[in-house]
């Protein structure tokens, strides 16, 4: 008899509990498909120098390395630059730029202006290399791997947080596997 | 009301303004069945950056970028599969209005008519059990009966209490 009463105290919690989940999750940030998968492949002008190739092998040349999708146009890239500063000033982990559906001059003058962190940025104008890494809101950063697998990707700015709860464990475990 | 003419003209001319703003790009197609596979491919894709709207209703940049990359590929002829497994590819099962039946989506397909056979369940047993509660025993005796009906005939018209 008792414990039929409690019963909608029982639904009422396990709502609660529902909601509760439900408000921390972020129906922004949808699951990457490309998440242990190759990354796909791209060949494009260095932003610098227009002569100059940028393409997906850079990524395999490092044990692991961050692939940065950025514009200048991007709010949130602004927001997350000072902390890619910090982490190319450590020399860490190589940052390799994907400066997407921007103009040339003001893709070099932003960085003239707050400084380049990035090994060498690959200059994606029609943000069609974009499409292929399922790009949907800059910034993203990718997470790669030597043998070429992206293994994380981060959508929004790169935060400290992100770095010390996720991103760099994972790094040292990739750095780990490959000895 | 002269003032109200003005107002109504005004809205129609704001209202018109952000409509013919809203769609810029015009795509011509070899055939009209073409045509018609771009409007239900478009309506059937999610846009991602504003993911309540489809990449027909959408006016964000990646949404401009993929309707294109859907004219391309219908203009290179690809298939109605080839290109929902392109996009799934690279954004996931989410950019599909319509996602697959498969183990991670069964809650989804699934979990209304589950949700519908315990409300079902639950309401057929409240039910039940209020017909229940009226026992054989319960009822009035004919001596229980006529002294109820003398008791109601006594109480003044108006003050009757139910039951």
């Amino acid at each position: 008899m008792k414990a039929r009463y409690l019963i909608p105290l029982v639904v009422f919690l396990l709502m609660i509990g529902l909601f509760g989940v439900g408000l921390k999750l972020d129906p922004s940030k949808v699951p990457s498909p490309l998440i242990d998968k190759p990354a796909p492949q791209f060949s494009l002008p260095d932003l610098h120098d227009r002569e100059k190739l940028v393409d997906t092998a850079v990524l395999r040349e490092h044990k692991v390395s961050l692939f940065n999708v950025w514009a200048s146009w991007c709010v949130a890239c602004r927001q997350e630059h000072p902390f890619l500063m910090e982490l190319a000033r450590s020399g860490d982990v190589p940052i390799y730029g994907l400066n997407y559906k921007d103009k040339r001059p003001d893709a070099i003058n932003w960085l003239n202006r707050l400084g380049d962190p990035y090994t060498a940025s690959a200059f994606d104008e029609e943000g069609r290399v974009g499409i292929d890494w399922g790009v949907y809101g800059v910034p993203e950063t990718f997470v790669v791997d030597s043998k070429g697998v992206i293994r994380y990707k981060q959508i929004g700015p790169l935060t400290e947080q992100a770095w010390q709860e996720t991103i760099l464990p994972l790094i040292n475990q990739i750095r780990a596997e490959e000895g | 009301m002269k003032h109200l003419t003005v107002l109504a003209a005004l809205c129609l001319l704001v209202f018109w303004g952000s409509v013919s703003v809203a769609r810029i790009d015009t795509f011509v197609f070899d055939n009209p069945q073409d045509e018609q596979r771009f409007k239900k491919l478009s309506a059937e894709l999610r846009c991602l950056v504003c993911q309540n709207q489809n990449l027909a209703d959408s006016n964000a940049e990646l949404a401009i970028d993929l309707r294109r990359e859907l004219y391309s590929m219908i203009k290179a002829g690809k298939s109605d599969g080839e290109i929902l497994d392109f996009m799934v590819a690279r954004y996931g099962d989410f950019v599909l209005y319509r996602p697959p039946v498969k183990p991670t989506t069964y809650m989804l397909w699934v979990g209304p008519f589950i949700l519908f056979v315990i409300g079902a369940v639950a309401l057929v047993m409240f039910v039940r059990r209020r017909s229940d509660d009226v026992l054989p025993g319960d009822e009035l005796s004919t001596e229980e009966q006529s002294r109820l009906q003398g008791l109601l005939e006594k109480q003044p018209a108006g003050k009757r209490k139910q039951r």
